[in-house]
C-alpha cells in the first residue's frame, strides 16, 4: 500500500469538496478498493470514506420503493426483506465480513462487471440517485467497470420498485465465487426484466429477446431455443459458449423462482 | 492412568491451544533487534535476457541500506538438487544452476533479480518499484512436448535440451512388457493430466537472517519442515558455513504439504545479507508472491496403458509421462516423478510386468517438486482411473475387476522394486462396501434422480510408501541425504521428560501424539512428556517431516531412546532395591520385583539418577538422558479403499460431493482422533484438486490463476461430512510401533473417487465419457456433456 491521506466526512457537501482534488479517490466499504490498494495498484493521494455520511445510511419505504443509502451494507440490505429477491441477492454477497462492510453504492460505483447488484438493479428497474441528478439504471451502467458517474459525483441513494416476483439466480465462479454468470428476473403486471451479471464482455446487460419471450408467456419453457447474443466473456473459468448456456439456464431457474 | 493417555487414546491435541487462541509464535511473529526488511525484485517475464539491473535510484531513496543483484551472487553456491535421477542409459540428469539472485537470465516470472534491503518494508518496496530492469525477453516454453521439440527454446543455455532426464523403470523390464502387450487379450489406453497445483499453506514463507560478528555465527529462522536439511544444504553448498556455526530455527510453522520442504533462495538470501551487513535481514512472503515463488505440485502428462489376459487378470502395466519441473530443480524435484511414483505403479494389484517411463522437463514456470503425496498421488490417478476404463470396456464390475486382481499374500514383491510387507486389501474393501453402504446406493440415485441430478459412484485403491527408507538403499536411488529419524529423550530429577525430535511438526500434532508414545511406554500420563522441535541448536541431527514420516521413522527413533532410558532406569531401580536388574518390571511408572512386593516409583528412580547418593556410580554414570537414531528396513505401505458419491447437475455441470467413504489401513494408531484429523485434511485437499485447483500458465508463461479471485481453494461446503475408518489394521512389520503413516494417504486415494464417480454420474444418462481432466470444474463436466 502506498501512504494516502484520509478524510472522513459528515456531509455530503463536505465530501463532495474533498473529492474535488485530482488526487481523491472515494472510499465506500473498501471491499475492492483495499485489495486494489495492498497490491499497490491504485495510488491515491486521498481517501474520501464516505462511511462517516449519514445521509447515505438506511433503507426506507416510499410508496411502492424502496430507498436504499448507498452507504448501506450489504447485510442490512439481506437482512431487510422488504424485496425478497433482492435481500437474498445480498446475503448472497462474498462472505460475512464483506457483506458488513461493503455497500451498495460502492458496488454500483464499481460497476464489476461479475458483482451482483448491477444485475438487482437493473433487473428491478432501478433509479440511481446521485448528489446531482437521478440516473435510470439503463443509462447509468456503461461498460466494464463505467458507469455515467462524473467527477465528483457521488451515489447517494438507490430507488428500486417493488416488483409482483423476483428472483435472482447466482451461478458462482469456483474461485472467487463472484457471479460466473447471474441471472435477476422481475415482473410487474406484464413487464419482466431479465438482468444478467459476469457473462458479458460489455457488463451487465438486459436480455431482451428473454423479455419479450417472458412477457407472452411467464413460464421457464418460454425460453426454449434461446440464448443470448453478444460477447461473452471466455475465461479460465468458462467458454464464451458455456456462458452464453448459464445465461438461458439460469435464467429459466429464476423464472421458475419467482 | 496411562491406558486412558497413552497409544490408541483419543487425546485432544494440546498444541491447539495456542493455535485456536492466537499464541503461535510463527517467524514471522519473530522481530530481531535492529532487524532490516527485504524485498524481492521478481521477473515479471517469464523467459529473457537480463540485460541490465540499474539501483542508482533507488539506492538513495529513503531507508534504504543497500541493494543486492546477481552479481553479489556471482562467487555464491547455487541452490543445490537434493536428489540425482540417472536416466535410462545410464547418465546422470541434466542439472542446472540455480542460481539465489538471477545471473544473466530470468526463466520463471517471480524469478529473483535483485533485493533491496531498507528499515522496513515499505521502504524496501518503495526503492524495488524504482530499480530499473532491462530484460531482453526470449519465447517461453510452457507446454512440456513442446519443450521438447527440436527447435523450442531452452531454459538453460548451458544445457543440451530441456530434457532433465528420461527414466526407464524398470529398464530391464521393457522388452517383456511389450511382448505382454503382444498377447495381451484386451489393452486398455487412458492419456490424462495430473493438475498443476499450489500448496497454499495458510502461512506465507518467511526467513529471518541474523549474524553475530562477535561469534561468527549465523542464524536462520524459516518456515520450513525440516531445518536441519536446510542447515546442511545451505551452510554446505550455498553459503559455505560450518553447521557448528549456523543454527536454523523452524518454530510453529503454519503448514507446508510438502512446499516447506525444500530449500529456497530467499533463505539463503537473509542468511547471506545478515552476514554482509551484520543486521538482521527479514523477508516475509505476500500471498502473491507465495504464487510465484512457492514450488508448485503434480503437472504431470500420461498415457497408461494395462493389458488384461481373457479372464480379466492384469498382465503387465505400461506408463509415459511428462513431469514438468520448472525452470529450475527445486531440492527434491527429480525424486518426485521418479523413484516416489514409478515405484507405487503396482498399486493393490498383483502385475507382473509394469515398465514406467517419464521424462522431466524444464519450462519457464515456478519450479515443481513434492506436494502432499508427492509422486503416489500421480501414480494412484493414473492406475486407478485406467482400471475403472477397462472395467467398463469389458462390462464387469470396477470392484470386482480390483478385487479379483488384489494381492492377497504378503509379503509381496512387486515388479517395481519394493516389496510390500503387510496388508490386507480384502478387508479395507470389504468395509468400505459397508461404511459406504453401496448396497444402497441404487436407492440414492433414483433420490437424485427424482431432484434431476445424475448420481455417480466412484470406488478405487490405493497404495502409498511412506517412512522413506532405508538410507543406503535411497542413497543408491540417487539420494543426496540419509533418511534416518533421531530423538533424545531427557528425562528431568523429577520424572518428567523432555524429547527433542528431529521431526518436525506443521500442524501433525506431533507434541500431542509423541508423548503418548514415550508415556506409554513408561506408565506414566502424556502430560509428563513435553516434545522440542524445529530448532538445530537444541535437536538432534534429524530429517524433518514429509511423506508421511514422522511416526514411523521419528516416533521408532524415540521409542529406541526410551528403551535406553528405561534399560538405564531399571539399573538404577535394581541397586535402590538391591535386586537383580534382571528381575525389574517396569509397570504403570512403578519399577518392581518380580516375584515380590517391592517397588520404587518412575520418580525415585529420575530422582536418584540426578541425585546419585545412593546409586552404583561405578558401574553407571548419573543422568538420564539417551539419543537414538533410527533408519528403517523399508517403506511402510499404507493403504485403502476410497468411495464417492456425487451429484452432477446436468445443466451447469456443477459437481457436489453427496458421500465420501474412506476404509483406510495405517497400520496401528497411535490417536486415532489425529488420524480421523489427518484423513480429513487429505482427502480434502484430494478433492481440491479433484474438482477446484489448477495452477494455470498462459503461452508467455504467466500465471493466469495467480490469486485466490482465480486459484480455487477447496472451502468447508466443498466437501461433504465424511465417513473414515481405520478398523483394519495390519501392522506394519519392520517398525517397533507397527505405525505406517496417514498424513497423505487422503489426497492420494480421493482424486481418482472422485473422477470416477463424475465418469459413472455422465456415463448413467448416456454420455459416452470415458474421462474429464481435473480440475472436473463445472465448465469441463459440461464441455464433456456436449461431446
Amino acid at each position: 500500500m502506498y501512504e494516502f491521506d484520509i478524510e472522513k466526512p459528515s456531509t455530503i457537501d463536505e465530501a463532495v469538496a474533498a473529492l474535488a482534488s485530482d488526487e481523491a479517490q472515494a472510499l465506500g466499504g473498501g471491499q475492492t478498493l483495499i485489495p486494489t490498494l495492498k497490491q499497490r495498484l491504485a495510488a491515491p493521494g486521498v481517501l474520501v470514506s464516505l462511511g462517516g455520511i449519514d445521509a447515505l445510511k438506511g433503507i426506507r419505504p416510499e410508496g411502492d420503493t424502496l430507498v436504499i443509502g448507498a452507504g448501506t451494507c450489504h447485510a442490512d440490505v439481506a437482512a431487510d426483506g422488504t424485496i425478497p429477491a433482492l435481500s437474498a441477492l445480498a446475503a448472497g454477497i462474498g462472505d460475512p465480513a464483506v457483506r458488513n462492510r461493503g455497500t451498495i453504492g460502492g458496488s454500483l460505483a464499481n460497476n464489476d462487471p461479475s458483482a451482483c447488484y448491477p444485475a438487482g438493479v437493473l433487473g428491478l428497474g432501478a433509479t440511481v440517485v446521485t448528489n446531482q441528478r437521478e440516473i435510470g439504471a439503463g443509462d447509468f451502467f456503461t461498460g466494464l467497470f463505467e458507469t455515467a458517474l462524473e467527477d465528483g459525483e457521488i451515489i447517494t441513494a438507490v430507488k428500486l420498485p417493488r416488483p409482483e416476483a423476483a428472483a435472482y439466480v447466482k451461478f458462482e465462479q469456483p474461485a472467487s465465487r463472484f457471479a460466473l454468470v447471474g441471472v435477476f428476473v422481475s415482473r410487474t403486471g406484464t413487464e419482466v426484466r431479465v438482468a444478467v451479471t459476469g457473462a458479458s464482455e460489455d457488463g451487465v446487460f438486459r436480455w431482451t429477446e428473454a423479455e419479450a419471450a417472458l412477457s407472452a408467456n411467464f413460464a421457464p419453457d418460454a425460453l426454449d431455443g434461446m440464448s443470448p447474443d453478444g460477447d461473452m466473456i471466455s475465461d479460465i473459468h468458462g467458454s464464451a459458449e458455456y456462458r452464453a448456456h448459464l445465461v438461458a439456464v439460469l435464467t429459466k431457474r429464476a423464472v421458475a423462482a419467482c | 492412568m496411562p491406558a486412558d493417555g497413552g497409544i490408541g487414546a483419543p487425546n485432544k491435541r494440546r498444541e491447539d491451544v495456542r493455535f485456536l487462541t492466537g499464541k503461535g509464535k510463527y517467524t514471522d511473529d519473530l522481530n530481531r533487534p535492529g532487524q532490516a526488511h527485504v524485498i524481492f525484485v521478481r521477473s515479471q517475464v517469464a523467459h529473457g535476457n537480463l540485460t541490465a539491473v540499474n539501483t542508482d535510484e533507488a539506492a538513495a531513496m529513503p531507508g534504504v541500506i543497500r541493494i543486492f543483484t546477481g552479481a553479489d551472487f556471482a562467487e555464491v553456491g547455487g541452490l543445490p538438487c537434493g536428489w540425482q535421477v540417472t536416466d535410462r542409459h545410464g547418465e546422470p540428469m541434466q542439472e542446472p544452476a540455480h542460481p539465489v539472485l538471477a545471473q544473466g537470465k530470468v526463466r520463471h516470472v517471480g524469478d529473483a533479480i535483485a533485493a533491496v534491503v531498507a528499515e522496513t518494508a515499505d521502504q524496501a518496496r518503495d526503492a524495488a518499484e524504482a530499480v530499473e530492469v532491462e530484460i531482453d525477453e526470449l519465447p517461453a516454453v510452457v507446454d512440456m512436448k513442446a519443450a521438447l521439440a527440436a527447435d523450442a527454446p531452452k531454459v538453460h543455455d548451458d544445457l543440451s535440451s530441456n530434457l532433465c532426464y528420461d527414466w526407464g523403470f524398470v529398464e530391464e523390464n521393457k522388452a517383456a512388457v511389450e511382448e505382454a502387450f503382444a498377447n495381451a487379450a484386451h489393452v486398455t489406453t487412458l492419456e490424462l493430466v495430473n493438475n498443476r497445483l499450489i500448496a497454499n499453506p495458510m502461512e506465507p514463507r518467511v526467513a529471518i537472517g541474523d549474524y553475530d560478528a562477535a561469534g561468527g555465527d549465523s542464524t536462520l529462522y524459516t518456515t520450513s519442515q525440516n531445518p536441519h536439511v536446510i542447515r546442511l544444504l545451505m551452510g554446505a553448498f550455498v553459503l559455505g558455513i560450518p553447521e557448528h556455526k549456523l543454527r536454523v530455527v523452524a518454530p510453529d510453522v503454519g503448514g507446508g504439504f510438502g512446499s516447506k520442504i525444500f530449500h529456497y533462495a530467499e533463505e539463503a538470501f537473509c542468511t547471506f545479507a545478515a552476514k554482509a551487513l551484520e543486521r538482521p535481514v527479514k523477508w516475509t512472503s505476500t500471498r502473491s508472491e507465495a504464487f510465484i515463488t512457492d514450488a508448485h505440485g503434480r503437472d504431470h502428462v500420461t498415457t497408461i496403458q494395462l493389458a488384461l489376459d481373457a479372464d480379466n487378470n492384469f498382465t503387465a502395466i505400461r506408463t509415459d509421462t511428462h513431469a514438468n519441473m520448472g525452470a529450475y530443480l527445486s531440492t527434491f524435484a527429480p525424486s518426485v516423478p521418479t523413484w516416489l511414483h514409478g515405484t507405487l505403479m503396482a498399486g493393490n494389484y498383483r502385475t507382473p510386468l509394469i515398465y514406467v517411463n517419464v521424462k522431466a522437463v524444464f519450462t519457464n514456470t515456478v519450479p515443481v517438486d513434492a506436494y502432499r503425496g508427492a509422486g503416489r498421488p500421480e501414480a494412484t490417478f493414473q492406475l486407478e482411473r485406467v482400471i475403472d476404463k477397462a472395467a467398463r470396456e469389458l462390462g464387469v464390475d470396477p470392484i470386482a475387476l480390483r478385487r479379483q486382481n488384489f494381492i492377497t499374500e504378503f509379503p509381496y514383491a512387486t515388479p517395481v522394486a519394493v516389496e510390500y510387507d503387510t496388508g490386507n486389501y480384502v478387508a479395507t474393501m470389504d468395509k468400505l462396501e459397508e461404511i459406504a453402504d453401496l448396497a444402497g446406493f441404487d436407492a440414492r440415485r433414483a433420490e437424485s434422480a427424482a431432484k434431476g441430478k445424475l448420481r455417480g459412484l466412484g470406488v478405487n485403491c490405493y497404495i502409498e510408501a511412506c517412512g522413506i527408507a532405508p538410507s543406503n538403499l535411497v542413497g543408491q536411488l540417487g539420494a543426496r541425504a540419509g533418511l534416518y529419524e533421531s530423538a533424545t529423550v531427557r528425562v528431568n530429577a523429577t520424572g518428567g521428560l523432555v524429547v527433542m525430535t528431529g521431526s518436525h511438526s506443521h500442524g501433525q500434532g506431533h507434541e500431542t501424539a509423541f508423548p503418548q508414545v514415550v508415556a506409554d511406554m513408561i506408565g506414566i500420563d502424556p502430560s509428563m512428556v513435553e516434545i522440542v522441535h524445529g530448532d538445530t541448536a537444541n535437536t538432534p541431527m534429524g530429517m524433518g517431516t514429509y511423506g508421511s514420516r514422522s511416526l514411523a521413522v521419528g516416533g521408532s527413533a524415540m521409542v529406541r531412546a526410551t528403551e535406553k532410558i528405561i534399560a538405564k532406569a531399571k539399573k538404577i531401580a535394581a541397586h535402590l532395591m538391591e535386586a537383580a536388574e534382571g528381575d525389574i518390571e517396569l509397570k504403570d511408572g512403578q519399577f518392581s520385583v518380580a516375584g515380590t512386593d517391592k517397588s520404587v516409583a518412575w520418580g525415585d528412580v529420575t530422582l536418584a539418577a540426578y541425585v546419585p547418593h545412593n546409586y552404583p556410580l561405578e558401574d553407571i554414570e548419573p543422568g538420564l538422558e539417551e539419543t537414538a537414531f533410527y533408519d528403517p528396513a523399508n517403506f511402510t505401505y499404507p493403504a485403502g479403499a476410497y468411495a464417492c458419491e456425487v451429484e452432477v447437475d446436468p445443466d451447469t455441470g456443477k459437481v457436489t460431493i453427496e458421500r465420501f467413504s474412506a476404509a483406510d489401513d495405517f497400520g496401528n494408531i497411535v490417536n486415532p482422533m489425529i488420524v480421523d484429523g489427518q484423513v480429513h485434511g487429505g482427502l480434502g485437499q484430494g478433492i481440491g484438486q479433484a474438482l477446484l485447483e489448477h495452477a494455470v500458465y498462459d503461452e508467455d508463461g504467466q500465471l493466469l490463476s495467480g490469486s485466490y479471485m482465480d486459484y480455487a481453494m477447496p472451502r468447508a461446503d466443498d466437501v461433504p461430512f465424511y465417513t473414515v475408518d481405520h478398523s483394519c489394521q495390519t501392522p506394519c512389520t519392520h517398525n517397533p510401533l507397527g505405525v505406517k503413516g496417514c498424513g497423505e494417504a487422503g489426497a492420494i486415494g480421493s482424486p481418482p473417487a472422485v473422477v470416477n464417480a463424475v465418469v459413472d454420474a455422465l456415463r448413467s444418462a448416456g454420455h459416452d465419457v470415458t474421462h474429464i481432466d481435473m480440475p472436473l470444474s463445472p465448465h469441463r463436466v459440461w464441455q464433456a456433456m456436449q461431446a
